[in-house]
């Protein structure tokens, strides 16, 4: 345990700066992609403007930030629920390395799938 | 001479009493609204990674062309998937909402030594908030 109580601080800061991300920026995406585009509340963009809008690096950037931050938002989270709600805490590291092994691939995924634009 | 002394200190705890240490059902947090509310608010961490999920697939499917993009879209009309996302939306609003309303209790404000109530901190959040989700709206739609 003490070894990891130096990175502590380092994967708190991660969930903080994902909790902001998520708080901001997680429902609107949920509720047009999820809810507004398939019910057909709103019409869904045409492939040709979505690419057009990924294609901007801004875009792009905006993207990977809501990407990556709340991944190690979830993985905080996710490891203490199972700690505290499910009480297995003894395992701990299995634990740690799922959820934030989890995170760092999606994060990977994302800087993949939005370096290979254009 | 350490190794001594632990062996000593062991040897001491044989008459050492036991600890109180009351098992804790796995469910604790089903008895109480707040422990719930808790864990629900932890919970609503899943449809936050749900969502970066989907984001990823949109994007992966836009990158692979207009018969993936399309392809993309009518997985997510299937029943299934929009029923899973009203869930997931009422837990991100939520997450949002509980997130804002921490602000006051993370960060104290005194104006003249007087306490700034918590609505001025979090209000300013929700504003930003509808802001924000309009602008993306904005752009997806126009």
């Amino acid at each position: 345990m003490p070894r990891r109580m130096s990175s502590e601080g380092f994967f708190w800061t991660l969930f903080s700066a994902g909790g902001v991300v998520a708080a901001l920026l997680i429902p609107v995406h949920l509720f047009l992609f999820g809810l507004a585009f398939p019910l057909g509340w709103i019409d869904p963009p045409s492939h040709a403007k979505i690419a057009g809008l990924i294609a901007h690096p801004l875009t792009r950037l905006y993207l990977f930030v809501l990407c990556s931050l709340p991944l190690f938002h979830w993985a905080h989270r996710f490891r203490y629920t199972l700690y505290d709600g499910l009480q297995i805490k003894h395992l701990n590291e299995v634990i740690f390395f799922l959820c934030y092994g989890g995170a760092i691939a999606g994060t990977a995924i994302a800087a993949y799938l939005l370096w290979n634009i254009g | 001479m350490v190794e001594k002394l632990e062996a000593e200190e062991k040897a001491y705890t044989l008459y050492h009493p036991r600890w109180f240490r009351p098992r804790v059902s796995t469910y604790w947090w089903l008895g109480r609204w707040p422990y719930l509310k808790f864990i629900l608010r932890e919970l609503s961490s899943i449809f936050v990674a749900w969502t970066v999920v989907l984001m990823l697939l949109a994007i992966a499917s836009v990158e692979r062309g207009p018969q993936a993009w399309a392809h993309f879209l009518a997985f997510m009309r299937n029943p299934l998937m929009v029923a899973i996302n009203v869930i997931g939306f009422l837990f991100v609003v939520f997450h949002t909402v509980t997130w804002f309303n921490l602000t006051p209790h993370a960060m104290v404000v005194r104006v003249r030594g007087k306490r700034v109530p918590g609505l001025m901190l979090s209000g300013p959040n929700y504003v930003l908030w509808i802001a924000i989700s309009a602008v993306v709206a904005w752009l997806l739609m126009r």
